[in-house]
């Protein structure tokens, strides 16, 4: 576990420096909550349509997050110095991971917030504990996607379109069952909260097959070639 | 086809290895030996096939054809295994820029339980200490940013050390004191082998010098 905390610190600590999250990413999500309020234009259909708009911002951000984390260790060769270290690929695996995670939870609290503001919406007691729930289960399958197919693309060229082209067919069920819950929790009167449970669960299978998929697989992901 | 008698002490064995990345053999046929401790320059033109044979012996490039054995380990069957026993240091410096290069090679201690005054003994080694010790990696200079590389390297306890072309960006006092780290890591029992362009050397030891062309080893002078 050591291992796991020490690459994840030092994502984290790289993140915090450059600041991308909070510079670009963040404002990057809240525009596109602006936006889609602007292009919606109806406070009844956005009130009911605020939990996909969250999710659709989240996993657009999420790309670049991912993005970022692969980069630092493709910038300057730092993925050579990474790979004949003594660390278990799977290790670096769940290392990245706690951090995309980390940043993720800030990126769809802020955005939950902005939901609340910009549309309207509102949260009771018991739709709070289904929402933390679901952003918790939906933040790490998010994540899990994120850092498997931001593995795959590393060493590619044109990777930055390639991870959106890859990851978000991906994450379609993800983003179904994410909206769908979230939108119990906002208390819809389409979707009550057994249903937004169990569309939680989904998402906590969804979350525990990619993350180990990605365990198994980070090491012939990152296999170098060349 | 199989490696020379395996001898106790042998760190690398090639033997007519082919590697060929994207389809150009970069190494045709080289064969090669070193052992435990020796400290090993490979000269050669640009093309030659130095930086291809560090990355076969580093596991991170795959063998095409022939015989090679790294700590042991035949590279035919199992690079992951070279990998954790190699250190690394590539014409990059491999270094997180926005980290100071106290917590990059920090960073490379904490993977092998590495203590801070370890940690820190190494960057006073490499004169990286005081203010260039907490300076991000991004500002420092070409030549202090390939010290915090090699400090990296040094704090990995690794038996082989694999670098690329470590003299570049060095001045002339930090080119003396990579020597003198070379000289205490083969006394310890490491092995290193560098590339280098440089047509002589006043290093002390005198590297064993292997001359390098079109992908095969067409000189060494012990």
């Amino acid at each position: 576990m050591r291992n796991v905390f020490a690459v994840a610190r030092k994502d984290l600590v790289v993140e915090w420096r450059a600041r991308l999250l909070l510079v670009r990413v963040l404002p990057f999500a809240l525009l596109v909550l602006v936006l889609f309020a602007v292009a919606l234009d109806s406070e009844a259909l956005l009130e009911r349509a605020a939990a996909g708009l969250v999710w659709l911002a989240a996993m657009f951000a999420a790309l670049l997050v991912v993005q970022r984390c692969y980069d630092i260790e493709t910038a300057d060769g730092a993925l050579d110095m990474l790979l004949t270290s003594v660390v278990e690929p799977s290790r670096v695996f769940f290392g990245k991971l706690l951090a995309v995670v980390g940043q993720l939870l800030v990126l769809v609290v802020v955005l939950v917030g902005g939901a609340v503001v910009l549309y309207g919406v509102r949260v009771d007691a018991a739709g709070l504990v289904l929402l933390v729930t679901t952003v918790v289960t939906a933040v790490i399958g998010l994540a899990s996607v994120g850092t498997l197919y931001g593995a795959v693309v590393a060493q590619l060229t044109g990777r930055d379109s390639l991870l959106p082209l890859l990851a978000m067919p991906v994450l379609a069920p993800l983003l179904i069952g994410a909206s769908r819950a979230t939108e119990a929790a906002f208390g819809s009167q389409t979707i009550d909260l057994a249903t937004g449970w169990a569309w939680t669960a989904l998402l906590a299978v969804f979350a525990v097959v990619f993350t180990a998929a990605g365990a198994a697989s980070f090491a012939t992901l990152t296999e170098p070639d060349a | 086809m199989n490696l020379p008698d395996e001898s106790n002490d042998s760190v690398i064995q090639l033997r007519d290895v082919v590697v060929a990345p994207a389809g150009f053999p970069a190494l045709a046929g080289a064969t090669l030996e070193v052992r435990a401790g020796e400290l090993v320059a490979l000269r050669g033109a640009n093309g030659a096939g130095k930086t291809t044979l560090l990355r076969l012996c580093a596991g991170l490039a795959p063998l095409a054809r022939g015989a090679a054995s790294v700590l042991g380990v035949d590279l035919s069957r199992d690079r992951a295994a070279v990998r954790r026993s190699v250190g690394f240091v590539g014409h990059r410096n491999g270094l997180y820029g926005e980290l100071t290069a106290r917590e990059n090679v920090a960073f490379v201690g904490a993977l092998v339980n590495a203590t801070r005054s370890e940690v820190n003994a190494v960057l006073e080694e490499f004169g990286l200490g005081g203010r260039v010790a907490d300076t991000r990696a991004v500002a420092l200079s070409a030549g202090q940013r390939r010290r915090t590389a090699l400090a990296s390297l040094a704090v990995r306890r690794a038996r082989l050390w694999l670098l690329d072309e470590p003299h570049s960006a060095l001045d002339a006092d930090s080119r003396q004191q990579l020597e003198r780290v070379f000289i205490q890591a083969t006394a310890a029992g490491v092995t290193v082998v560098y590339t280098t362009h440089e047509r002589s050397s006043n290093s002390q030891p005198m590297p064993r010098t292997i001359t390098m062309d079109a992908g095969r080893v067409v000189q060494d002078h012990a």
